[in-house]
This record gives C-alpha cells, sequence and structure tokens, in this order.
C-alpha cells in the first residue's frame, strides 16, 4: 500500500507491461497440446493401417473362383474293368480329375491330342476335384453314365488372376499362369460359366496344403471346444474363488498371497502357461498332444485371474446395505451371499467373463507349445482329438509363401475379429443395460 | 463297468437320496419343535453325504489304476537292449496301452481269433479307428492283452466300492434327518470347503509353473552348466536328432536376452510418448465427447489379438519398411523386413494402449485441488501438467511403464513372426535378432523329445523370463500401491 503512495507519477501514467514470456508460454502450450493430438492421431492412423491392411487383403476370401462343367461321369474312366460292384475300393481310387479336364476340353474345343494344352487345362481347376467328384460319385453310384452339372473349384494362381490379383501385364514366363490360361478364363467368365461365389469352404474344410480346399474347418471347432472348456471351468471356479476372498476371508497373511499372487498371473506372459501345460497335463498326466481339452484346460488357468479380478470387482459393487438386510431378516452368510449379493453382481460377472473369453479366443503362443501347429484335415469329434483353434490356424497360414495364402490368412483374421467383436458389443451392451449405480 | 457309468450310477444314488432326504424331513414328526433347516437343506446333505464321497474315492482309485497299470506292464516289458527298436521306455508304454485300446473295439468274434503278430493285428485296429506306429512288437500283444484284463478288474472292484460307498453314505444321510439336525450348517460347510479349493487354484497354478519349469530346468543343468548358459554369448542348440549322442550345441542366454531387451526398448521407445501424450490429452484437455469417442477407439488396439499384430508386421509394416529404405538408399534396402524395427514399432502400437489407460488412470486421480493451484497461480495448463501434475503421478506412471515393459519382454506371437530367428548380437535396429520367446516356440514345435537338452533349454528360457517378468511385476505393483496411499 504505501509502496505506491511513494510514487505520485504511476498513477496517471500506463506502467510498462513486463514481458513475464507470454508469447513464449502460450506457443508452449499450443505445442503441448498439438503433441497429445498428434499422439492420438498416431495411434488411430495404425488402427485404421491395421484393419485396412487386413480387410483388403482379407475381404476377397469369402469369395473363390468355380466354374461350372458338365461332367459325364463316364463309366470307362472311372470304373474301366467294371469291378465295382464286387470291389468298393474302385470308385474310391479312381481318376476324377480326368473327367473334369476332358469336360473342360471340351468346353473350350481342346483337343486331347494336344498334349501341352491339356496339361495347362488341367491346372484351370483345383486338385479338390477329386475328393468333390467322389464324394458325389460314391454316394449315389446310380450317377455313373450320366453327365452332370458341377460347379468346381479354380486352382489357387487361376482364382488370383480372376480376382485381378495377379499382374498379368508381365511377361508370362515370370507370372504363375500362363496367358492360354488367361484366354481360357476370359471365355469362360464372358459365358457365365466361371464365377466367384460364395466360399462355404473357407468355414468347412479342414488343413489342405492347397490354398484352395484348406479352411477354419477344424480350427472353428477346436475353439468352439476350447471356449466351452474355459467357460465351464473358469467361471465357477472364478467365481467361487473371488466369493471366498471378498465375501469370507479374513484379512491374514495367506489371503494377503492369494491376491498378491492373483495380480501377479495375471500378468505372466502367456507363454508360460503353454510351458506349464506342455510340463504338466501332456508330459506328466499324459494327455493327447493338440488336443483341444488341453488347450481349453491352459487357457483356464490363464483366463482365471482375469475373470477373479473383475468378479471381484462386482462384487465389491455391491452396497453393503444388502448383506446387512439379509443377514437382518435372518439369513446366514451362504444364504446372504447366494440368494442377494451374487444375483446383484451377475451383470458385472459375466461381462467381465465375456472379455476374458475373448481374451482366451485370441491367444495363440500358449496353444503353439502344446501341439495345436498340427496338420488336422478331418473335424474332431471329442475334445480329446487333435484339432487347431483358430488364431494357430491363422499362425500357420502367415507362414506359408503363396499369394492365396495372404488372402486366406487376412479371411481368417477378419472371422476372428469379427468374433472377437460380437463378444465385446455383448459385453459392453450388457454393462450398459444392467449397470446399476447405488 | 466303465468310469462313466459308475459316476451315473452314483450321482442317480445321490439324487434319489436328495428326494428321499426332503420328503424324510418333511413328513417327519416335529414333535412341536421348529425345525432347524429347510426340507431341501436335508435333501442336499444326502446328497453330499452319498455323491461327495464315491466321487472323490472313484478319481483316487482312476488315477491308481493307471498307475498300477503302467506299473504291470513296464514290469512285464523285455528288458531294453542296445537293439531294441523303439527310442525310449515312454514310448513302447504308449504303443502298449493304444494296442490295448484297439483290442476293446474288437469284438467277440474276432477276440476269439485274434492274429499273434503286431503285422496282422495293425489293420484290424485301424479299421476300428485305433491308428498306430509301424514299429510295433509282436510281444506287446500279450502285454496288452494284461493290460485290459488288470484295468477290467480294477474298474469292477473300483465301481462296486463306489456303489457302496454311495448307498451307506445316503443311509447315513437319511438316518440323520430329524428335527434338530443342524443339515444347513453341514451343507454350508461343504460350500466353503468348495470355495476355499476354488481359491487355492491361483496358488497351485503359480506352484505349477515355478515346480515344472525348476524341475525340468534342473535336468537341463545337468547337461549344460548354468554358467555356460546364463553368460554364454553363442546360440547354437543344433538338432535334437533321436537317439543320437554327442551332437551338443552351445546355449548361450546373452544374445536371446538382449534381442529380447533390444526389441522392448524400442518399443518402448516408440508407445511410451505416443501412449503418454494420448493419455495427458485426453485426462486433461478432451472434451467428454471427445474422450468418449477416442478412448474406445484405442482400447480397440488392446482387444486386437497379438497373433493380428505379428501378420500386420510380417504383410504390411516389414516389406513397407525394407522398399521405403530401398528407395531412400538407391536400390539397397538396408532395412531388412524381419528387423528389430519392424517388430519393436509394431509391438510399440500394440502398448499404446496399456499406457495411455494405465496412465490415464493415473493422472485423473491426481487430486483436483492440486491442479487448481497451480492454475491458480497463472500458470498454464501444459506448465501445470508438467510441473505439478506429472510429479505428483510419476510412481505410478512408472509403475505402469514397468508393467507394460515386462507385457514387451514377455510379448510372443509378434517377434516371432516379425523379429527373425537368427541369434546375433548387434546394435543396428535394421538388423533381425531374436528374442527368449521366439526360441522356447522354436524349441518346442515340432517332434519332442523330452529328455535332450535341445527341448529343455525351453524351459530354462521359460523360468528365465517368468523370473524377470515376475521382479517387474512385483517392483510395479509395490510403487503403484504405495502411491496410492498417498492420496486415498
Amino acid at each position: 500500500m504505501t509502496d505506491i503512495s511513494l510514487n505520485p507519477a504511476g498513477i496517471s501514467a500506463k506502467p510498462a507491461r513486463r514481458d513475464i514470456g507470454l508469447k513464449r508460454r502460450y506457443a508452449a502450450e499450443r505445442r503441448f497440446k498439438l503433441y497429445g493430438i498428434a499422439a492420438i492421431a498416431i495411434g488411430m492412423f495404425f488402427l485404421v493401417a491395421l484393419l485396412y491392411s487386413v480387410l483388403s487383403n482379407g475381404y476377397t476370401a469369402f469369395w473363390q473362383t468355380e466354374v461350372n462343367l458338365a461332367i459325364n461321369l463316364d463309366p470307362k474312366i472311372i470304373d474301366p474293368d467294371n469291378k465295382r460292384a464286387t470291389d468298393p475300393k474302385v470308385l474310391l481310387t479312381a481318376n476324377y480329375p480326368v473327367l473334369a479336364r476332358n469336360a473342360l476340353a471340351e468346353k473350350l474345343g481342346v483337343s486331347s491330342s494336344d498334349k501341352a494344352g491339356m496339361r495347362e487345362l488341367g491346372k484351370l481347376f483345383s486338385e479338390g476335384v477329386r475328393g468333390q467328384l467322389r464324394e458325389l460319385v460314391v454316394s449315389n453310384p446310380s450317377l455313373i453314365g450320366t453327365t452332370q452339372n458341377v460347379w468346381v473349384l479354380t486352382g489357387a494362381d487361376i482364382d488370383s488372376a480372376f480376382k485381378g490379383q495377379i499382374d498379368l501385364s508381365v511377361d508370362q514366363s515370370r507370372r504363375k499362369v500362363s496367358d492360354k490360361q488367361v484366354e481360357w478364363m476370359n471365355k469362360l467368365k464372358s459365358e457365365g460359366v466361371m464365377a466367384q461365389r460364395f466360399n462355404t469352404g473357407l468355414f468347412t474344410y479342414g488343413a489342405s496344403s492347397r490354398p484352395e480346399t484348406s479352411g477354419l474347418g477344424v480350427a472353428l471347432i477346436g475353439s468352439l471346444y476350447m471356449m466351452l472348456i474355459v467357460l465351464f471351468l473358469s467361471l465357477p471356479i472364478g467365481v467361487a474363488a473371488s466369493i471366498y476372498l471378498e465375501e469370507y476371508a479374513k484379512k491374514n497373511r495367506l489371503t494377503d498371497i492369494i491376491e498378491v499372487n492373483i495380480n501377479n498371473l495375471a500378468a505372466v506372459p502367456s507363454i508360460v502357461f503353454g510351458l506349464l501345460g506342455l510340463a504338466v497335463f501332456i508330459n506328466f498326466f499324459h494327455m493327447p498332444r493338440s488336443a483341444s481339452l488341453v488347450g481349453g484346460l491352459v487357457l483356464t488357468l490363464m483366463t482365471l485371474p482375469t475373470i477373479i479380478i473383475a468378479t471381484r470387482a462386482a462384487l465389491r459393487a455391491v452396497p453393503p446395505s444388502i448383506r446387512a438386510a439379509a443377514l437382518g431378516i435372518g439369513a446366514s452368510k451362504t444364504q446372504m451371499v447366494f440368494h442377494h449379493v451374487l444375483p446383484l453382481a451377475a451383470p458385472g460377472i459375466l461381462t467381465g467373463t465375456i472379455i476374458g473369453l475373448a481374451h482366451a479366443l485370441g491367444e495363440t503362443a500358449p496353444l503353439l507349445l502344446i501341439g495345436m501347429v498340427a496338420f488336422v484335415a478331418n473335424s474332431p469329434v471329442t475334445p480329446l482329438d487333435p484339432s487347431t483353434a483358430l488364431p494357430v490356424q491363422i499362425y500357420m497360414w502367415a507362414n506359408e509363401a503363396e499369394r492365396a495364402f495372404v488372402e486366406r490368412t487376412s479371411g481368417a483374421i477378419i472371422v476372428l475379429l469379427l468374433f472377437l467383436a460380437v463378444m465385446n458389443i455383448t459385453a459392453i451392451i450388457l454393462r450398459r443395460r444392467f449397470e446399476r449405480r447405488w | 463297468m466303465s468310469t462313466s457309468l459308475v459316476f451315473l450310477i452314483v450321482v442317480a444314488i445321490g439324487v434319489v437320496g436328495y428326494f428321499l432326504g426332503r420328503q424324510r424331513a418333511l413328513t417327519k414328526d416335529t414333535g412341536g419343535l421348529k425345525p432347524h433347516s429347510l426340507p431341501h437343506y436335508h435333501g442336499w446333505w444326502v446328497f453330499l453325504a452319498s455323491a461327495l464321497p464315491a466321487v472323490l474315492f472313484l478319481a483316487v482309485w482312476a488315477a491308481a489304476t493307471s498307475v498300477y497299470l503302467e506299473r504291470t506292464a513296464i514290469s512285464e516289458l523285455p528288458a531294453r537292449t542296445a537293439d531294441t527298436v523303439i527310442a525310449s521306455q515312454s514310448l513302447e508304454l504308449g504303443m502298449v496301452s493304444g494296442i490295448a485300446r484297439g483290442l476293446n473295439k474288437l469284438s467277440n468274434e474276432e477276440k476269439a481269433n485274434l492274429p499273434q503278430t503286431f503285422v496282422e493285428l495293425r489293420p484290424l485296429l485301424s479299421a476300428k479307428g485305433v491308428a498306430l506306429a509301424q514299429d510295433g512288437q509282436d510281444y506287446m500283444i500279450p502285454i496288452a492283452l494284461e493290460w485290459n484284463k488288470n484295468s477290467i478288474w480294477a474298474n469292477n472292484i473300483g465301481g462296486i466300492v463306489a456303489i457302496i460307498l454311495a448307498v451307506a453314505g445316503a443311509i447315513f444321510g437319511l438316518s440323520g434327518v430329524h428335527v434338530r439336525a443342524r443339515a444347513r450348517n453341514n451343507v454350508e460347510r461343504v460350500i466353503l470347503a468348495a470355495l476355499v479349493a476354488a481359491s487355492t487354484i491361483a496358488i497351485l497354478t503359480t506352484v505349477g509353473i515355478i515346480l515344472s519349469m525348476l524341475f525340468q530346468t534342473l535336468t537341463f543343468f545337468q547337461s549344460v552348466s548354468p554358467s555356460t548358459f546364463f553368460f554364454g554369448t553363442v546360440w547354437d542348440p543344433r538338432f535334437a536328432a533321436a537317439g543320437a549322442e554327442g551332437s551338443q550345441g552351445q546355449f548361450g542366454l546373452i544374445p536371446l536376452l538382449a534381442g529380447t531387451i533390444y526389441i522392448a526398448f524400442v518399443a518402448m521407445l516408440f508407445a511410451v510418448p505416443v501412449g503418454l501424450f494420448s493419455a495427458i490429452y485426453m485426462a486433461e484437455y478432451a472434451s467428454p465427447k471427445v474422450r468418449s469417442v477416442v478412448k474406445p477407439l484405442l482400447e480397440v488396439l488392446a482387444g486386437i489379438p497379438t497373433i493380428v499384430y505379428g501378420f500386420f508386421a510380417l504383410v504390411t509394416v516389414g516389406p513397407f519398411l525394407r522398399d521405403l529404405s530401398a528407395a531412400l538408399s538407391g536400390g539397397y534396402a538396408f532395412i531388412q523386413a524381419q528387423s528389430v524395427l519392424t517388430a519393436g514399432i509394431v509391438m510399440g502400437v500394440m502398448l499404446i494402449p496399456f499406457v495411455s489407460s494405465l496412465s490415464d488412470d493415473i493422472i485423473t486421480a491426481v487430486p483436483r485441488s492440486l491442479r487448481d493451484g497451480s492454475l491458480g497461480l497463472g500458470s498454464t495448463r501444459s506448465e501445470t501438467i508438467r510441473r505439478v501434475v506429472l510429479p505428483a503421478a510419476l510412481p505410478g506412471i512408472v509403475g505402469a511403464l514397468l508393467l507394460t515393459a515386462s507385457r514387451a519382454i514377455g510379448e510372443t506371437m509378434i517377434v516371432v513372426l516379425a523379429a527373425g530367428v537368427a541369434a546375433n548380437i548387434n546394435i543396428n535396429p535394421f538388423d533381425a535378432m531374436t528374442t527368449i520367446t521366439v526360441k522356447i516356440v522354436n524349441q518346442l514345435t515340432g517332434d519332442l523329445e523330452f529328455n535332450s537338452p535341445q527341448t529343455l533349454v525351453a524351459f530354462a528360457l521359460g523360468l528365465t523370463l517368468f523370473f524377470i517378468t515376475l521382479a517387474m511385476n512385483i517392483f510395479a505393483l509395490y510403487i503403484v500401491r504405495k502411491y496410492r496411499e498417498q492420496y486415498e
């Protein structure tokens, strides 16, 4: 106060503004804010790049090029010695691809004496035609001698060319389809005989060395079994453990150890669970390798901490007044927990379980160690049969070099991401709808 | 009597016991007293008394039977000599049990004129869906027959005892039904025991992890000394040729550890600034509307399986960096498609949501009053964040970063697909290096011979990895906990 009165000149004159670096400080403020926006933009960019890379590589996998052939099931080729009535092996081992090749040759007007032409023709359609026609004939032998219209898969290279994934401008010696084959392909396309159809094989076939006949059938069944095992083991065990820790356990050394333990298990690298499964379930208990049972058990142990942590949070969110009221009207402690607290915590538990399951569905590393990297062509019937899992199948396809496998891999990733999206969205909806705030 | 049939019978007895017990409790003359327990508790108690001991007995009996069968089979196998065809006793045993399983599926007629040689038996069994390896021996057939005979005996005895136990339990439970019987307390005690058992599974898992890996690691250290493993600088395990002696590889941990730490370091170098700045922006600047959109989108990154990131690195990021480097240097691609940089960047992307959501929680937990004080003194928002909020949140953020780093070290699928398999020590981030996790996967896929150092080294690596991440996690949790106490 006294300072001001000592300086009478200052009252009328405007004080010179002291430079406190406001400009610089505001610039720093703007820069800082910009860094934040840039960081978020980088994160978003990679999310978009990842999804774009998968989608653009993979959406074509859901369509497969097929060609409609009028195949004459010639008894002279299927059964040259006419022994099919006595020897059942004849129909199983007959040379079916020749039938498809002849049908195609007829269609395109290639003479059967043109050896080189016939060889190139044979590469137009997939070797998978053998199994397809065999199934047709074995299931209904009376078809022999008739002419059937059949949609036949094209070879993987033709499929890629048809989808425009092979650069046709380079010299034919440097690409996998010859000019002749492209000419035939275009001819068949203009006649409407060759077309892209929905790829049901992607969801039904098992492992195969040919891209066009390999699919996710085995992997889907294996993953389904594992998810069921994880659900039926980890949900009851996880809920029981959480109830004990949250409602019954006294605060002592032991519960402290269990608690630290669970938090640590949640952060243990997943591959360590694979080593555990290999050493304990396979090496010690002699369970079968590659079986979805072992995979399910390993994933259960891995998911348990997640479910326990979520369940405990849900139990803790139930207000103590509910417990006091239940006990007050004469319920025993067990009745209080199971009749009142647990139903109120159920939505939270369910949400946590679904998120844990989604996590388990995408997990690959532990499954590699218990032998799920296997070439399994036939669908598993029980959880003890060899099978693969969705992410493991992706891993195996990712190691294949062919272009068509990149497409399949991306397609499989889309399937996996769709499953995960559905599970997570379900969890979010459940949370939104049933979440209670006291 | 198969075990599953006995199990069903036991459960059926228990269910009957439940209804009988409830009925008895309902109809019993109370003599004017108020019953202690509701009728269905009496039912449950009878169920538990009859089914629980019988089922436990069945489980123990089944385990004991399999041990007994293997022991007898081993004692009957001819002594192993140098020219025994089959590589190990466990393989022989597996084959015998396979034959036994196949023989069970044969019809009586086929059993009556059973072929005496394995060559004739094999197609017969494979027709029944039991595929066997080619090198089975004739002497295994009588052992397998003996196996089946013993297992039928054991199953029958076990089944009868279990059913007797169930019936006796039911009678005991039913005889205890009276007005003042404390059935509810009994049932609740069993429930509590089940809850305790469930919560010990977490401990059992940890014990299982440590014991199983320790056991295999000790076996590994019998053939390779710990000092050459922990301090060796050459990783060259060679192949585990079945039965081949003397193909001693070199198992040096250092190149793998160096690769692991280097890749994790590159990943953190990418993820920490991006994640931290996103967290700061979302906690301090973003409007609730922006936050409600951006936060879930960033968390989508955390929900994507790591195999998808690995594939992304393999087909998109790796080739992109290689082509980019070729374009920059005019032809020579100095960045390899599989390199430390590729793996590090993609792993960094995976870690962004971990860093951002953990730090977001910690930053928003800093009390409002600290911010208000700083802003009131005239500092700008960024100054408040840098000088007040971040220092206050620092211990928590360090803890979060440690947790993230332990995740980076334990990450498998990205490095398997993007980092390469060559175990080098170098400082060029454009070259391929490999990690502990990659080598665990490499050593354990394919055909396994469980006593070769080539396989066992994977467990030594796993144990090392487990202890590194465990130490980081415990330290991180300690820091986070200590920090949390300050403001509560």
